[in-house]
């Protein structure tokens, strides 16, 4: 048991993040927490995505000096959708916190469930 | 209840991972394509960090898409938030005399190092995107520490433009000269591991840079104004 939460623990805490980050976006109703839990669900995701093309032992894909063992690098391509899509994570927090932003001033609450007129 | 079917949905969720995820060992070389980009990267684009190959060179025409990505959302927070106004205008009191020379004096520090984190993108970790976020941090700390100034909304527009312009006519010239794919690497690639290498890398970079802090500190702009 120990063995196996020791080679697994970045599934395991980038999961971890994922499942937390849905369970607030399903049980929560206040607008913030809800884009507090899908900012949660995104870093676990981006997490995940980089555990995958890590490598034991390995170093940076970098060749900065002489003499780097390219067998010991670690997987490039993870690291470079990650480094965009956090940027982007980022402007898609800054669209969603805007939102919220014109539906308190519109409603004059954050809480879905008392938001009248929703279509769904 | 509503928790109760989030916790089971969980669970069903939580079980599909923990099934899937045991064929795919951690820590292990698991894709070609990655191996492939390491052990070529270097003759290929010149760029010491592959990383920055990666992002710039081989999947540069995503990394476009992306920066479109990243334009819609701050087009979209600013439509979004037009048409909103303030009932009432707070009035602001100004900063103390230490934090307003403290901010002062730390904005282009902060500045220069978001700069040298674009410019040296393809020798160092680090590149466009990450030194434009430590770029819109210097406006941060801008509009936290001065309250009541602003920045130049004309500058930050056309520092904007001109990066996204950069990006698309330096991939056309490369369509025309070489013939063969868009954002062709036709410049020398020069000496390996020295700031003038890699051809159009650093270029591009230093135009994602500008762009994405000029678009996050615009975001940063729109969001303090409406607070």
């Amino acid at each position: 048991m120990i063995n196996f939460l020791q080679n697994n623990i970045f599934y395991i805490s980038a999961f971890g993040l994922i499942l937390i980050g849905l369970f607030i976006m399903l049980s929560k109703r206040n607008l913030i927490k809800v884009i507090i839990g899908l900012s949660i669900l995104e870093t676990g995701v981006n997490l995940f995505i980089v555990t995958l093309g890590f490598l034991s032992k390995g170093t940076a894909p970098i060749f900065s000096k002489s003499g780097l063992d390219m067998q010991k690098m670690v997987d490039p391509v993870p690291q470079a959708l990650v480094l965009t899509a956090i940027v982007i994570g980022l402007a898609v927090l800054a669209l969603a916190l805007s939102l919220a932003i014109r539906l308190y001033n519109h409603f004059g609450t954050l809480n879905l469930q008392k938001i009248k007129e929703q279509k769904w | 209840m509503r928790k109760f079917i989030g916790i089971i949905l969980l669970f069903i969720i939580g079980w599909g991972i923990v099934v899937s995820l045991k064929e795919i060992p951690f820590g292990e070389q698991k894709s070609k394509v990655g191996k492939y980009y390491i052990e070529k990267g270097k003759e290929e684009t010149g760029a010491s960090n592959i990383v920055t190959s990666v992002v710039v060179n081989y999947r540069s025409f995503d990394t476009l898409g992306e920066v479109t990505v990243l334009f819609l959302a701050a087009i979209g927070l600013g439509a979004v938030l037009a048409t909103f106004q303030r009932k009432e205008k707070i009035k602001v009191e100004p900063s103390s005399l230490i934090l307003y020379t403290g901010c002062r004096f730390l904005f282009p520090l902060i500045l220069l190092f978001g700069s040298y984190i674009f410019i040296h993108g393809h020798l160092t970790p680090g590149g466009g995107f990450q030194g434009g976020a430590v770029i819109a941090s210097a406006f941060v700390l801008v509009y936290l520490g001065c309250r009541g100034k602003r920045i130049n909304e004309t500058g930050s527009k056309i520092a904007e433009s001109l990066g996204g312009l950069t990006f698309v006519i330096l991939g056309l010239v490369g369509l025309a000269v070489g013939g063969q794919y868009f954002l062709l690497n036709f410049l020398p690639k020069g000496e390996f591991n020295t700031l003038f290498s890699a051809g159009i890398i650093p270029i591009i970079y230093i135009a994602i840079g500008f762009k994405v802090g000029a678009e996050l500190s615009g975001i940063i702009d729109q969001l303090m104004e409406e607070s």
